[in-house]
């Protein structure tokens, strides 16, 4: 599906503060892959992210998406087949439109027209498409985005990203700003969705059970470079107690102060 | 007294649904407003010498506006230059462009010839009292341009427009160019902005350079005044209604000020100070209601 060919970034190339935040990264993604990925701040798990969404450019290297290249694509035109979702659950919805609005503009991907798309039909199949998230969210469609909480509008986003059915999702720490209970019915959307429609996706995740448990695919990722990377069988075998192993194996280093940001 | 009230709100309304779409619904503050509003101007009385069809000339200052505004949407999203001084530069070589199309004269006069407004007046003249059929005629106007701009952003195009005020990195992720959507979303205000200032050109018999000066100030007094009014909404069809009714309002302080000011010694120069202290008012009062709300949520989940 997409596939990253010796792909290097550099930040501020020639100043002092010039970092390598992705250096030489061959990596293929394949259709119906839940990938993992993990690594402590600054291994470049984001920038990675960037990289594919088209946020940035890579400074070498070639990015193809079934087996076109788009490396210097713009984010919008990628966005149409790569779905997203950032950290921050304000950032997928937009807070003073309604919620059957938010579900208007997001369920086709490309350019608008002059054409009023929300009728009674559209606002039918929403309602029923809502109830899967069982929150109750079928029954408030008028009120605005800004009435919601960050967990409802997560999972709104998540599912207003599904019913676009992109070809690649991306989940960038899409749980991390909620609280437990909501990050948990988040999660567990994430992967009855995935299933269900068989996505191709990529989450980022700082809990190092959750990346073992969930996905058919695990990375790991340090100091710009996939270290670890394991699927099927050896992946289904894996213990939080391996992985930190595998760790020190690969870097011959400790954790440090890297244990408490990848804590099991 | 009134009436010359309602009309000049009415107007001005226009122009200050113009500036309501890039303050309020694109989050792009555009000053562009201060050049496209004479722009308008400008072309509807050339248009009128030239002996041009006199809804065509409409249609001229409303695509002159259009392109003005587009003008500065290409050099913020082309040379990453900010909003407000994209704006500014426009504005500045407007000044210029506007004085061209007038034959490089700074003020037009078109009293003695015909426009929309005396074709209407003669039209229901004695049908209709003389002194209201401005009034009604202006009353139709800004209903037919509200009703048209609530329906565009109820099309998806328009929605989206919305949300990109809201937050950009939704637009983009729903696969479109925000660039594209500045372009039309500035082009369609400033568009407004020139179809109001080629209504007032009419209205005042001329067209003069400096009829911009200080426009968005008063478009930004009216929008905030109209919010004032009413409550927090997520109707378009309110917000438009809103901003017609505070630009209504503003020319009603500014008449005040106009005809009873010198009963404090104030006199016409000293408009735009009364102006810039309207909005000061008006932000505090904002701010103190924005504080009290919050007073009141730390109460009530207390």
């Amino acid at each position: 599906m997409i596939e990253l060919k010796n792909v290097s970034m550099l930040f501020n190339p020639g100043t002092v503060n010039e970092n390598l935040a992705i250096s030489t990264i061959n990596l293929k993604v394949k259709e119906g892959d839940f990938i993992t990925v993990i690594g402590s701040n600054g291994a470049g798990k984001s920038t990675l992210f960037n990289l594919v969404a088209g946020t940035i450019i890579p400074s070498q290297g070639t990015i193809l998406a079934n087996d076109r290249d788009i490396t210097r694509e713009p984010e919008y035109r990628r966005a149409r087949y790569i779905g997203r979702i950032f950290q921050n659950p304000l950032l997928g919805t937009a807070s003073n439109m309604s919620l059957e609005d938010n579900m208007m503009i997001t369920y086709r991907k490309g350019f608008k027209w002059l054409k009023r798309s929300l009728n009674n039909k559209m606002r039918e199949f929403f309602r029923a498409e809502l109830v899967q998230l069982e929150m109750g969210l079928e029954d408030r469609m008028k009120e605005n985005l800004a009435m919601f909480s960050g967990g409802q509008r997560q999972a709104l986003t998540l599912l207003m990203m599904v019913l676009s059915k992109p070809e690649l999702i991306l989940l960038d720490e899409h749980t991390a700003a909620l609280d437990p209970k909501n990050a948990e019915i988040v999660l567990e959307l994430t992967n009855k969705f995935i299933r269900e429609y068989n996505l191709t996706s990529m989450m980022i995740t700082h809990n190092m059970s959750h990346a073992i448990e969930f996905g058919n695919r695990l990375l790991m990722m340090d100091k710009g470079e996939i270290i670890f990377d394991v699927e099927g069988d050896a992946k289904r075998e894996l213990t939080v107690e391996k992985l930190i192993e595998k760790f020190h194996e690969i870097r011959h280093a400790s954790f440090g102060d890297d244990k408490a940001l990848l804590s099991p | 007294m009134i009436e010359g009230i309602l009309v000049e709100g009415l107007i001005y309304g226009i122009m200050v649904l113009g500036v309501f779409i890039t303050f309020r619904v694109l989050d792009f503050p555009d000053l562009t407003v201060d050049g496209s509003f004479p722009l308008g101007a400008a072309l509807m009385v050339q248009c009128i010498l030239l002996d041009v069809n006199l809804w065509l000339a409409l249609l001229v200052a409303f695509i002159g506006g259009m392109l003005a505004g587009m003008v500065t949407a290409l050099i913020h999203n082309h040379l990453r230059v900010p909003n407000l001084l994209a704006g500014i530069l426009t504005m500045t070589m407007l000044y210029s462009v506007n004085i061209r199309i007038l034959g490089n004269r700074a003020n037009v006069p078109v009293l003695e010839h015909e426009t929309i407004l005396t074709k209407v007046s003669e039209r229901f003249s004695g049908i209709i009292p003389d002194e209201y059929i401005l009034l009604l005629f202006f009353i139709v106007v800004a209903i037919v341009i509200k009703i048209l701009i609530d329906l565009f952003f109820r099309t998806d195009l328009g929605m989206t427009l919305g949300a990109m005020g809201n937050n950009e990195q939704m637009v983009i992720s729903q696969g479109v160019d925000p660039k594209t959507l500045k372009t039309i979303g500035v082009g369609l205000s400033n568009g407004l902005v020139a179809l109001s200032g080629a209504f007032a050109a009419q209205y005042l018999g001329f067209a003069d350079v400096g009829l911009g000066q200080g426009i968005i100030v008063s478009g930004l007094a009216s929008v905030m005044i109209g919010e004032f009014l009413v409550m927090k909404s997520n109707r378009i069809g309110v917000l438009t209604l809103c901003a017609i009714l505070g630009s209504i309002l503003f020319h009603a302080v500014l008449y005040l000020g106009r005809y009873y000011g010198y009963v404090i010694h104030m006199t016409p120069n000293d408009l735009n100070l009364i102006k810039g202290i309207l909005i000061i008012i008006l932000l505090i009062l904002t701010q103190a209601k924005k504080l009290k709300k919050v007073a009141i949520k730390a109460v009530v989940e207390k």
